[in-house]
C-alpha cells in the first residue's frame, strides 16, 4: 500500500511559485534590521491567507513590540475548510517556503521557537516534514546560530487530532496547550497573551509563504500583482464540476468568469466561494472579483454545474457545521441544529415560509452573536443559497418543497 | 484487565511522559501515542496520563471526548475513515459507502466482529481535488471507486 496522492499544481503564477531557491530568504533576511523586515512586509500589503485578511504587518509590529521573554511563531497548518487543499500542496512540494517564512518571522519578532499545527488528517506528511527540518539544521537555516549569527530558531510540529474549530487561532492555541479546542474571548489577542501567555503570532501556511519572496524581491514587487486592496496572488483550491481540478495561483482580482474558464468548467450553475462557511454565488454573479474586496476567500472554490441540487449541497454543508462546531457557545450551537432541521424541512416538504424567514433571522443572530468564525460564519451558506437558488429549491422540481 | 497488562501499559506511558514532557502541552502527543499504539485510550490508561501529568482524569477525558480522532472505548486494528464532504460526494463517495458496507457487512460507525476494521465518516481530508477519498489510519487514497476502495481494504492486515 502506498499513498497515492498526485502533484496537483495546475496553474504557477508569478509570486508564490516564482523560483526561489532555499536559504535565499533567511540569508537576505539576517542581513537586514528587523524594522527593515516590518517595513517590506508592510510595503507588501500582505494580508492573511486563511481568510480573514489581517494585516501580517500589524501582527508581526504587535509581537514584536510586545515584552516577554519568550515569543512563538505559530505555522497554521490545520487547514479543515471544505474545499481547501492549498496548503496540502505547499507542505508537500515547497516545505522552504513555509519554514523559511517561519525562521524570518521569528528574526523579525524576537522569537526562537516556532511551532507548526498539522491537522491530524495529515500525519502522512509528518515523516517527510521532520525529515525536511532535520535538513534545514545540517544547513545552519535552523538551530543555533543560524549562519553563524547570533539568532536562534526551532520549529516542532504538533499534530491535531481532527477538529475543524482548531483552525481558529485562539482554538489552536487551546489546543496546543493540551486542552479542548475551545475559542477564547478575545481581547486579549494572541499579538499578546497566546501560546502558554506568551506573545504568538499565528499565521497561516500561504502567508508565510509569501514571507520569504517579499523578503528577497522587495514589497514593491509583490505589490505589483493582484488589486491596491488585495496585494499579490492567491492560490486557489478549485474542486468540483470543472475539467482542471487542482491548485490555481491567481492574482487577486480575478473574475469567477475568469477562473471558470481556466480551469474548464462547463454548465456552471453555482460556484461556493471560500468553503463551507463562505458564500454561494449565482450565474448572474460571476462577474464579481476573488479579492478582499467584494469575495474574500482563503482560497476554496467549488463549482457546480447544473445537474447538481443546490438543497443537497447546503443540507451536506449543514451537517458538517454541526459536528464541527465545539458546543462551548449557544448561537453556534443550537443555531446550527436548527439550521440543519431546517433544510431537512424543506427538504421533506414541511416546512412553512414563515418558519423559514425566522431562520434566517437566527442566521443574522448567529453571525453576529458567536464567539469566534465558525458560527459567525456558518450561516453564509444558508442564507446565500436559500436567497440565490429560490425557484430551484421552492418552486421547480421540488414543487413548493412537495417531492410527491 | 490483568496486572502484567496493567504494568506494561503503565510503563509505555511513563515512557511517553518522558519523551514529551510531563506539563499540560503534552498531553495531546501522549494521548495520540497511546491512541497509535491501542487504537483507543482506556479508562486506565487515562487514570495513569492523569496521574503523570498530575491533572484531573476528567481533563484527561474532555479532551479525549473532543477530538475526534481520539477514543476512550476499543475501536479496529485499523480506522477506515471516507470522506463526507460535498466535493467527494459528488465524485461517487457514496457509490464507494455501498460498496464498502456490503462488502464488510457492517454500517459506519460500527466495527467488524474480528476487530479488524473500523468504518467511520470524516470531513474534509483536502483532497477535494482527487475525491473521493479516504485515510486508512494515517495513509491516503484518493480517487477511489467501489472496486479499488474494497481492494484497499483486502490489502489491510
Amino acid at each position: 500500500m502506498e499513498v497515492m496522492t498526485e502533484k496537483k499544481i495546475e496553474r504557477k503564477g508569478p509570486v508564490l511559485f516564482s523560483p526561489y531557491k532555499r536559504g535565499e530568504g533567511i540569508k537576505a533576511a539576517l542581513k537586514l534590521k528587523r524594522n527593515d523586515i516590518l517595513f517590506e512586509v508592510k510595503e507588501a500589503g500582505l494580508k492573511g491567507r486563511g481568510g480573514a485578511g489581517f494585516p501580517t504587518s500589524a501582527k508581526w509590529m504587535l509581537t514584536a513590540a510586545a515584552k516577554s521573554d519568550k515569543k512563538y511563531i505559530v505555522c497554521n497548518a490545520d487547514e479543515g475548510e471544505p474545499g481547501t487543499f492549498k496548503d496540502r500542496v505547499l507542505l508537500l512540494e515547497y516545505p522552504e517556503l513555509v519554514f523559511e517564512g517561519m525562521v524570518i518571522a521569528g528574526y523579525t519578532v524576537g522569537s526562537d521557537q516556532g511551532i507548526v499545527y498539522l491537522r491530524g488528517e495529515y500525519e502522512y506528511m509528518l515523516s517527510s516534514l521532520e525529515d525536511y527540518l532535520k535538513e534545514m539544521k545540517k544547513d545552519n537555516l535552523l538551530g543555533d546560530k543560524i549562519l553563524g549569527t547570533d539568532f536562534n530558531f526551532n520549529i516542532n510540529i504538533h499534530l491535531g487530532s481532527g477538529a475543524y474549530v482548531c483552525g481558529e487561532e485562539t482554538a489552536l492555541i487551546e489546543s496546543l496547550e493540551g486542552h479542548r479546542g475551545e475559542p477564547r474571548n478575545r481581547p486579549p489577542y494572541p499579538v499578546n497573551t497566546g501560546f502558554m501567555g506568551c506573545p504568538t503570532v499565528v499565521n497561516n501556511v500561504e502567508t508565510l509563504s509569501s514571507v520569504p519572496h517579499i523578503i528577497t524581491k522587495s514589497g514593491e514587487w509583490f505589490k505589483k500583482h493582484g488589486t491596491d486592496k488585495s496585494t499579490g496572488s492567491k492560490l486557489f483550491s478549485v474542486s468540483g464540476d470543472c475539467n482542471k481540478p487542482g491548485v490555481y495561483e491567481l492574482p487577486w482580482g480575478t473574475t469567477i468568469k475568469e477562473l471558470l474558464k481556466l480551469v474548464e468548467a462547463k454548465d456552471t450553475k453555482a460556484v461556493q466561494v471560500g468553503g463551507a462557511s463562505g458564500v454561494c454565488v449565482p450565474v448572474n454573479q460571476f462577474d464579481r472579483k476573488l479579492g478582499f474586496e467584494d469575495l474574500a476567500t482563503g482560497g476554496s472554490i467549488m463549482i457546480f454545474n447544473k445537474k447538481r441540487d443546490m438543497l443537497k449541497v447546503l443540507k451536506n454543508f449543514m451537517e458538517f457545521f454541526v459536528e464541527e462546531s465545539c458546543g462551548q457557545c449557544t448561537p453556534c450551537r443550537i443555531g446550527n441544529v436548527k439550521l440543519l432541521e431546517g433544510t431537512e424541512m424543506i427538504e421533506k416538504g414541511t416546512h412553512t415560509f414563515k418558519y423559514i424567514n425566522t431562520l434566517k433571522e437566527l442566521g443574522k443572530t448567529m453571525q453576529v452573536a458567536s464567539k469566534c468564525g465558525l458560527g459567525q460564519s456558518s450561516p453564509n451558506s444558508f442564507i446565500s443559497i436559500l436567497d440565490n437558488f429560490k425557484e430551484e429549491i421552492f418552486s421547480s422540481g421540488r414543487n413548493g418543497g412537495d417531492k410527491k | 484487565m490483568l496486572l502484567e497488562e496493567k504494568n506494561s501499559l503503565s510503563e509505555e506511558i511513563e515512557k511517553y511522559v518522558n519523551e514529551y514532557g510531563n506539563n499540560r502541552a503534552a498531553l495531546m502527543p501522549i494521548l495520540q501515542a497511546v491512541q497509535r499504539n491501542h487504537n483507543y485510550v482506556s479508562d486506565f490508561a487515562q487514570q495513569e496520563v492523569a496521574r503523570m501529568l498530575d491533572i484531573h482524569p476528567v481533563e484527561v477525558y474532555s479532551v479525549i471526548s473532543f477530538y475526534s480522532f481520539l477514543h476512550s472505548k476499543p475501536r479496529g486494528r485499523n480506522i477506515v475513515r471516507l470522506c463526507r464532504t460535498i466535493a467527494c460526494d459528488m465524485v461517487g463517495k457514496d457509490a464507494v459507502e455501498k460498496a464498502v458496507t456490503r462488502e464488510l457487512g457492517i454500517g459506519f460507525g460500527e466495527t467488524t466482529k474480528d476487530g479488524k476494521i473500523t468504518l467511520e465518516f470524516t470531513n474534509c481530508l483536502g483532497m477535494c481535488d482527487q475525491g473521493p477519498a479516504m485515510i486508512v489510519n494515517e495513509r491516503v487514497f484518493v480517487k477511489l471507486d467501489p472496486e479499488k476502495a474494497i481492494n484497499i481494504l483486502n490489502e489491510i492486515k
